[in-house]
């Protein structure tokens, strides 16, 4: 196999000839073919391919989602790198191609595999697909969030393997006399009629001498083949047998296991390590060093690591929020809430007005692979390996904390065990460096369980105010303020330029990055008169990011419950108050697929209740229809180690995405969105006491489990002419979590104001050790074979 | 104080240098490069690092190594296939045929609690109830759920 770079220094003259051709057709585009030893393509996007137009006049006017999303802010922000896609073809004729996009789970080297082989001819197994790693050079194209992946590479990377399929059919030609048209190509196999000829055969000969602009048609959905069909993950061996390999899996010489001993208080750090000398003499402890973060210990095992961190004593600068807790941070946000509106000039018979607060808790995105990378910190260059969905920023601020150039510093992104928004950042991979170049050797650094909800970060809480002014049988205003403590964008869009000025001083910069992302992407798809939906971010003392579709599960669940409150008022059954307002066919026909399929109204035994609700975002939207169980001896259950309560026992859920590539796989973004949202609804929440998260483990932090979870949950896929791809990865959450809400709305007989609704009960677990910060491991286990 | 380790692990006998306090996770990841069972809380309660002892499920980040003696056999993800002599066990083979790993991080648990899982329900002469499903505690952060339990009924067919 040849391995070839690709240097794709484009000479100037050809941006015209491209101009021009990108006027053509829909699905005619302009590809390049790259000098090389082999067939290597690349996909140039240029304006070909706009975002679409306005949408129709409503009585509601567009709120900016409908104009241009976030999606298109991405997909726009991706577009001028996008000509560095390249797809390379091997001389064994299989297929190669590294995506600039993390693999955290959401399947995206399945679909994009998919997305080759359609265009290639090629079966899905001669389609190598790895994940690239921080590639500088590509600026903005190397973010992978907001389920964009699919949205802004489903054309180019079909355009590079279109090219390069072409160039192997010009090969065949040229080889057997045989007409380009008169060539068909199925299966890695170009066929004429003056005969047949493999890839690996053409690959040679097929090479160009230099860079050449060529048109390329994209196949049209009725000719698709792979894409749109359900395919099973191509790691899905690798994933049961246990050879997938995640960062802490990775053999590099020299780097040991490496933890770090954390303060007790959020944001604290540490003074004076009082017993070094002691702990350094412990069985396998190589190095002890004090660190910004705490107090980082190399160790021949984690197991060693775990015990010399809780064997150091240390003294402890103070945190953040010293001695604050939840209410005093919900009191902050009040004081920020931004006003409504006056409202207008009203009769006063037949006005209505329904105003309120919701509270949304503190909650956390932390996968089940901790915060973890492996640093080997060198005089003069570093390299890093880690899961990383922003790996340039992170390539270049790792540089300038070492010192470095940013060439200096390899970044490899390794496929990540979860992500929920958590990969955006780079905490582990920065701290992983800072301790390599302090120790001078290389480490594998990894959080323990305990330190996640503790230190790391979370969702931030917010406050969700809506008011909605009814006359009559209409809807005249709705108004959302939405409050939230400060949500960290300070990966920009993944470069350092739009991180440098997401860091703007006092929190300016990434409130505007906030705003940009809240009016991008919230959308009330109803019509409901006058909308607005404002944000207000404040408070920057706590570790944050986004989590798994950012805003939108609190804002939707504020809004449904509201518009369940709206329909009681006038009278209405909730699902004909929505059919009634709706604004577009395709949120209705996702609705109404719900209803149908879920039996909305159906009876159900005493101590059932469903709830409905909507989500429109990621260029799709989606319903959900579910039932939930509040009969006292579901809610009382008892299970050890474990909070009960409501039981979700059965979601119905729609989804119009537009173009699907893998069925298979959007079903199970689906499912793990609702499972998300079941747990934003009723069980999962930080608790911040004086200072600190109380949390520390999954005994703690209460993520859906398998008594939770619904035993039966149906995800519809609805047909649609659009041949654009939506997201997937976050598209579940927020309909779910409104749903749930609505049916314990139902349930209680008036609204839920706070969530998860067992935020406010007593805490449900013993806290763990502060001091030192991790518990220890217990040796009870064998005690439990089962 | 480190001393010479022996116990059994997917069908081979091992010696390992490790302290009798070490926990078995530890010495299978960090000592002996066995990284299928996966960490994900070291207090038994995610249960990702789940394998078996002796053919029953347990948690290696809570048993000290030195509780285990020369005849005890621990099998990892790693080891399942050979225990019943082919290259991919049928759990194994249904959870592909299902697709239910998305990040795959704690599916090497979940398959080894699922096989547990109907090796304790055959024992009882039952078949695995929805009561069952509800009762495993391997935590799936991605929430794949709904075909981890399709999956262990189908495997269960299978085995």
């Amino acid at each position: 196999m040849t391995e070839v770079d690709v240097h794709l220094d484009v000479p100037e003259e050809f941006d015209e000839t491209a101009a021009e051709s990108f006027q053509v057709g829909r699905r005619r585009f302009v590809g390049w073919l790259v000098g090389a030893a082999t067939v290597v393509a690349a996909a140039d996007l240029g304006a070909g391919w706009t975002s679409s137009p306005a949408g129709a006049v409503v009585p509601s006017p567009p709120q900016p989602p409908e104009l241009y999303d976030l999606n298109e802010m991405l997909t726009d922000a991706a577009r001028p790198t996008a000509n560095l896609i390249t797809v390379r073809i091997n001389q064994d004729g299989t297929a190669s191609f590294d995506l600039p996009r993390a693999e955290v789970g959401q399947g995206i080297i399945t679909s994009t595999t998919m997305l080759i082989a359609e265009e290639l001819d090629l079966p899905m197994n001669k389609v190598k697909v790895g994940l690239a790693p921080a590639r500088p050079e590509l600026v903005f194209n190397q973010l992978t969030g907001a389920s964009n992946t699919t949205i802004s590479t489903y054309v180019p990377i079909r355009i590079a393997a279109a090219t390069a399929k072409l160039a192997l059919m010009r090969a065949a030609s040229r080889l057997s006399g045989d007409p380009v048209e008169s060539l068909t190509s199925r299966n890695g196999v170009i066929s004429g009629p003056s005969g047949s000829f493999s890839y690996a055969e053409l690959t040679t000969s097929a090479a160009a001498i230099e860079v050449e602009a060529v048109n390329v048609v994209l196949k049209s959905p009725d000719e698709f083949r792979v894409i749109g069909q359900p395919r099973t993950r191509t790691d899905a061996r690798k994933a049961v047998t246990g050879r997938k390999k995640f960062a802490m899996d990775l053999k590099v010489k020299g780097a040991k296991p490496t933890m770090v001993c954390r303060p007790p208080t959020l944001n604290g750090s540490p003074r004076k390590i009082r017993n070094k000398k002691k702990v350094l003499a412990m069985p396998g402890v190589t190095d002890v060093v004090k660190v910004p973060t705490g107090v980082a210990v190399r160790a021949k095992t984690f197991g060693q690591c775990i015990d010399a961190i809780r064997a150091l004593k240390v003294t402890w600068n103070p945190g953040s929020v010293e001695g604050q807790s939840d209410k005093d941070i919900v009191r902050g946000l009040r004081q920020a809430e931004l006003p409504l509106p006056n409202l207008p000039s009203l009769p006063v018979l037949g006005t209505k007005v329904i105003d309120k607060r919701f509270t949304f808790y503190f909650r956390g995105n932390s996968s089940l692979e901790p915060n973890c990378a492996i640093a080997d910190v060198r005089k003069d260059s570093a390299r890093i390996w880690g899961s990383c969905k922003s790996p340039i920023v992170a390539q270049q601020e790792i540089a300038l904390d070492l010192g470095m150039r940013q060439d200096q510093v390899k970044f490899i992104v390794t496929e990540g065990g979860g992500s929920f928004g958590r990969k955006l950042f780079f905490d582990a991979a920065l701290e992983a460096a800072r301790i390599s170049k302090k120790m001078g050797k290389p480490v594998k650094l990894m959080w323990h369980r305990a330190d996640e909800p503790r230190q790391g970060r979370a969702h931030p809480l917010a406050l969700s105010r809506v008011r909605a002014t009814i006359v009559g049988d209409e809807v005249v205003q709705f108004d959302q303020r939405h409050t939230s403590v400060e949500t960290d964008y300070r990966h920009g869009l993944g470069d350092i330029v739009s991180a440098m000025a997401a860091k703007l001083p006092a929190g300016t910069g990434n409130l505007g990055f906030a705003q940009t992302i809240f009016a991008l992407t919230q959308e009330i798809p109803f019509n409901f008169g006058v909308v607005s939906q404002l944000l207000a971010e404040t408070d920057l003392r706590f570790n944050t990011g986004s989590m798994r579709n950012i805003y939108s599960p609190d804002v939707r669940t504020a809004v449904e419950l509201v518009m369940d409150d709206i329909a009681r008022e006038m009278g209405m059954d909730r699902l004909a108050f929505r059919r009634k307002f709706v604004k577009d066919e395709r949120t209705r026909t996702v609705l109404d697929k719900v209803a149908e399929e879920g039996g909305w109204g159906r009876k159900l035994p005493r101590g059932f209740t469903q709830g409905i609700a909507v989500h429109k975002e990621y260029k799709g939207v989606t319903a959900a229809l579910v039932e939930l169980d509040m009969r006292p001896k579901t809610v009382d259950r008892k299970i050890f180690n474990a909070v009960t309560g409501p039981r979700v026992t059965r979601v119905t859920f729609a989804i119009d995405v537009g173009q699907v590539v893998n069925p298979r796989g959007l079903e199970a973004q689906m499912l793990g969105g609702i499972n998300d949202g079941i747990a934003l609804a009723l069980t999962s929440s930080m608790h911040l006491r004086n200072g600190r998260f109380l949390e520390a483990s999954w005994d703690n932090y209460f993520y859906t489990r398998q008594w939770n979870t619904p035993p039966k949950v149906d995800v519809h896929i609805i047909d649609t002419d659009i041949e654009e791809p939506g997201g997937a990865g976050e598209a579940g959450v927020a309909a779910t979590f409104a749903a749930v809400a609505c049916a314990y709305g139902e349930a209680i007989g008036r609204t839920p104001t706070y969530f998860p609704i067992n935020h406010r009960d007593e805490i449900a677990f013993k806290p763990k050790t502060f001091i030192p910060p991790v518990p220890p491991s217990p040796r009870n286990g064998l005690k439990f074979a089962r | 104080m480190p001393k010479r380790q022996k116990f059994r692990v997917n069908g081979r006998k091992v010696t390992v240098r490790a302290a009798d306090d070490e926990r078995l996770l530890w010495v299978l990841r960090d000592r002996l490069g066995l990284t299928g069972p996966k960490y994900g809380c070291g207090i038994n309660v995610c249960k990702a690092c789940t394998s078996h002892v002796n053919g029953k499920a347990i948690n290696p980040c809570s048993i000290p190594v030195g509780q285990l003696g020369a005849r005890d056999e621990v099998t990892t993800i790693e080891g399942l296939p050979k225990t019943v002599g082919k290259r991919i066990h049928p759990m194994q083979q249904a959870w592909i045929d299902h697709d239910v790993a998305q990040c795959g991080y704690c599916q090497p648990g979940q398959i080894m609690e699922a096989v547990a899982l109907v090796r304790r329900t055959r024992e009882e002469g039952r078949e695995i109830t929805d009561a069952d499903l509800d009762s495993i505690r391997n935590l799936c952060r991605c929430g794949t759920y709904q075909r981890i339990r399709d999956a262990i009924r189908d495997g269960a067919s299978r085995m």
